[in-house]
């Protein structure tokens, strides 16, 4: 159906310098200071501290930002289409069914009144206009895509009763049934415990390449992305300090990038005092 | 030799009970003062619940817990509770938002009517390196990491025997939790402040402690020095995937 659109020639996303600020009580405050980033169906990685930006770049592709926040870009496009000129209706439309977004904790992003299958099935009539007995085995196909391996007993579930990965699982089939062009996965497996960790990511990675999606993996887990992503971002106060290829965290030029690596507790030299970041003002020149 | 001088903390056979179900199942261990045990395992596994029926928030456990040699039972005094003090994973939700860290850190003192207020006050910002401004400011006004120093300031302020850190840096960045580690190791080499860890990460564990306990289902499975971490072979298959999902990167 999206063939038409995936032949085009027009970047997935093109986003250039991007501004979002906030109003404090000290003036504007400015959060994102010029991102521009253009990128296929690619994976893209963006690692940063928290308060660097890096959320916010992507929230606000889905008009998720507070009321207060002021944006501004010279660009902002979605496969040619200026995400600034559509209305909220118009935001509709792209907000999950072509931009998918996972979040952080799973129990939040999952209503915690409705089973499973029903909050699946909701959003399969909704994004894809399915029928409801349609709906029924679509949803039973997605659980057991993300690999849940008892879909019919998952469907009958309430959030609280499966495990945080089981339910991310369950987060990242709901974002599936909209079959968006763009996935972002803002801190998706934080809250997961490392093993977990490694088989959500396994998940993302296995469903991007078998659907063609883009993805935005959004971090602070410097380790975690680069052997996820093809192209890894690094932010610093609402800027783009450095651009790496994934898998090439060592090479690393930026002080920024180098004192957040050299920073991480490791096995080789364990008890030893750990280098603390000196942060310095030249980097926001 | 242990009876001359007895552990800061000794546990023995500690059994938690979470409603029916059995959380903890019989688990020992003793940490000397300035000592310190990392326990890691995956969610779930019972590890926070250790520490929870060690500081006396889960009530439902039998077993032995020792502080200094001395039984502490169920049912706590002032003594107990003041010979270990917890710390949590996320900062923010366990300050009261309405207090001035000033009232935060005072509180100990006045439950424990402890002198010099003013004095003690000062200078556990200073042990953890908190400027003096933020005496005065709400734990909405501090960064992440600074909002943690003010809990490990508040959990030294009564100079516990034992510290129970449970996830102390998974709510923190990188550079800031560089911070954080840094200061526990600095306090432990100069108040032997002895410690038990928690934590889902390896490489954080594994730096902060001298012995690392794996912990599945409810039990220890191996308990390792840290210098025999790399190439161990351990006894349960979830406690080797942790391992190596550590090792691999």
């Amino acid at each position: 159906m999206n063939n038409v659109q995936r032949e085009s020639a027009a970047p997935l996303l093109d986003i250039e310098n991007l501004r979002i600020s906030f109003p404090t009580a000290q003036g504007r405050t400015e959060a994102v200071r010029g991102v521009s980033l253009r990128m296929g169906r690619e994976r893209v990685a963006v690692v940063g501290e928290s308060g660097s930006g890096k959320s916010i770049t992507f929230r606000s592709l889905l008009g998720l930002l507070p009321a207060t926040a002021t944006v501004s870009a010279d660009r902002m496009c979605l496969e040619g289409q200026d995400l600034f000129s559509l209305g909220a209706r118009g935001m509709r439309a792209i907000r999950g069914r072509r931009i998918g977004m996972v979040v952080q904790d799973p129990k939040q992003g999952l209503d915690p009144l409705m089973t499973i299958g029903s909050q699946l099935v909701e959003m399969l009539r909704l994004h894809r206009k399915a029928p409801a007995a349609g709906a029924y085995s679509r949803a039973l196909d997605l659980l057991a895509e993300v690999h849940i391996r008892d879909p019919k007993r998952v469907m009958g579930l309430y959030p609280h009763e499966v495990s945080g990965g089981m339910a991310q699982r369950a987060m990242l089939a709901m974002i599936l049934s909209a079959e968006p062009d763009l996935l972002i996965a803002d801190e998706a497996t934080s809250a997961l415990d490392a093993v977990v960790r490694h088989r959500i990511l396994d998940l993302i990675e296995e469903q991007v390449r078998l659907r063609g999606m883009g993805l935005v993996l959004i971090s602070h887990d410097l380790d975690l992305v680069a052997r996820y992503a093809d192209r890894i971002l690094v932010m610093y106060a609402g800027r783009v300090m450095e651009e790496l290829r994934g898998g090439e965290m060592s090479a690393a030029r930026h002080p920024y990038t180098r004192g957040l690596l050299a920073c991480r507790p490791s096995l080789d030299h364990p008890g030893q005092d750990l280098p603390v970041l000196q942060r310095e003002a030249s980097w926001l020149q | 030799m242990a009876t001359v001088n007895p552990p800061a903390l000794r546990i023995d056979n500690l059994v938690v009970q979470r409603g029916t179900a059995q959380v903890v199942n019989g688990v020992s261990f003793s940490v000397p003062h300035g000592g310190s045990l990392g326990i890691v395992g995956e969610s779930g596994c019972g590890k926070s619940t250790i520490l929870r029926a060690v500081a006396g928030i889960d009530q439902q456990w039998t077993g032995q817990i020792e502080i200094g040699g001395r039984p502490i039972g169920v049912q706590r005094t002032l003594a107990d509770r003041r010979a270990m003090q917890m710390v949590f994973q996320d900062p923010l939700a366990a300050l009261n938002p309405s207090h001035t860290i000033d009232e935060i850190l005072r509180e100990p003192l006045i439950v424990h009517g402890m002198a010099e207020q003013e004095a003690r006050i000062v200078q556990a910002l200073q042990t953890v390196a908190l400027p003096l401004t933020a005496r005065f400011r709400f734990p909405g006004q501090l960064s992440g990491g600074q909002r943690q120093r003010v809990c490990i300031a508040r959990a030294l302020l009564v100079e516990p025997q034992v510290l129970l850190l449970d996830e102390p840096t998974s709510a923190l960045d990188v550079s800031v939790q560089a911070e954080v580690l840094n200061l526990l190791s600095r306090l432990r080499r100069e108040r032997q402040q002895a410690f038990v860890l928690v934590s889902h990460d390896l490489h954080v564990v594994a730096h902060m402690c001298d012995r690392i306990a794996f912990m599945v289902g409810g039990r220890f499975t191996d308990v390792l020095t840290r210098d025999q971490l790399r190439g161990a072979t351990l006894h349960h298959p979830e406690a080797q995937r942790l391992l190596d999902a550590a090792l691999t990167h």
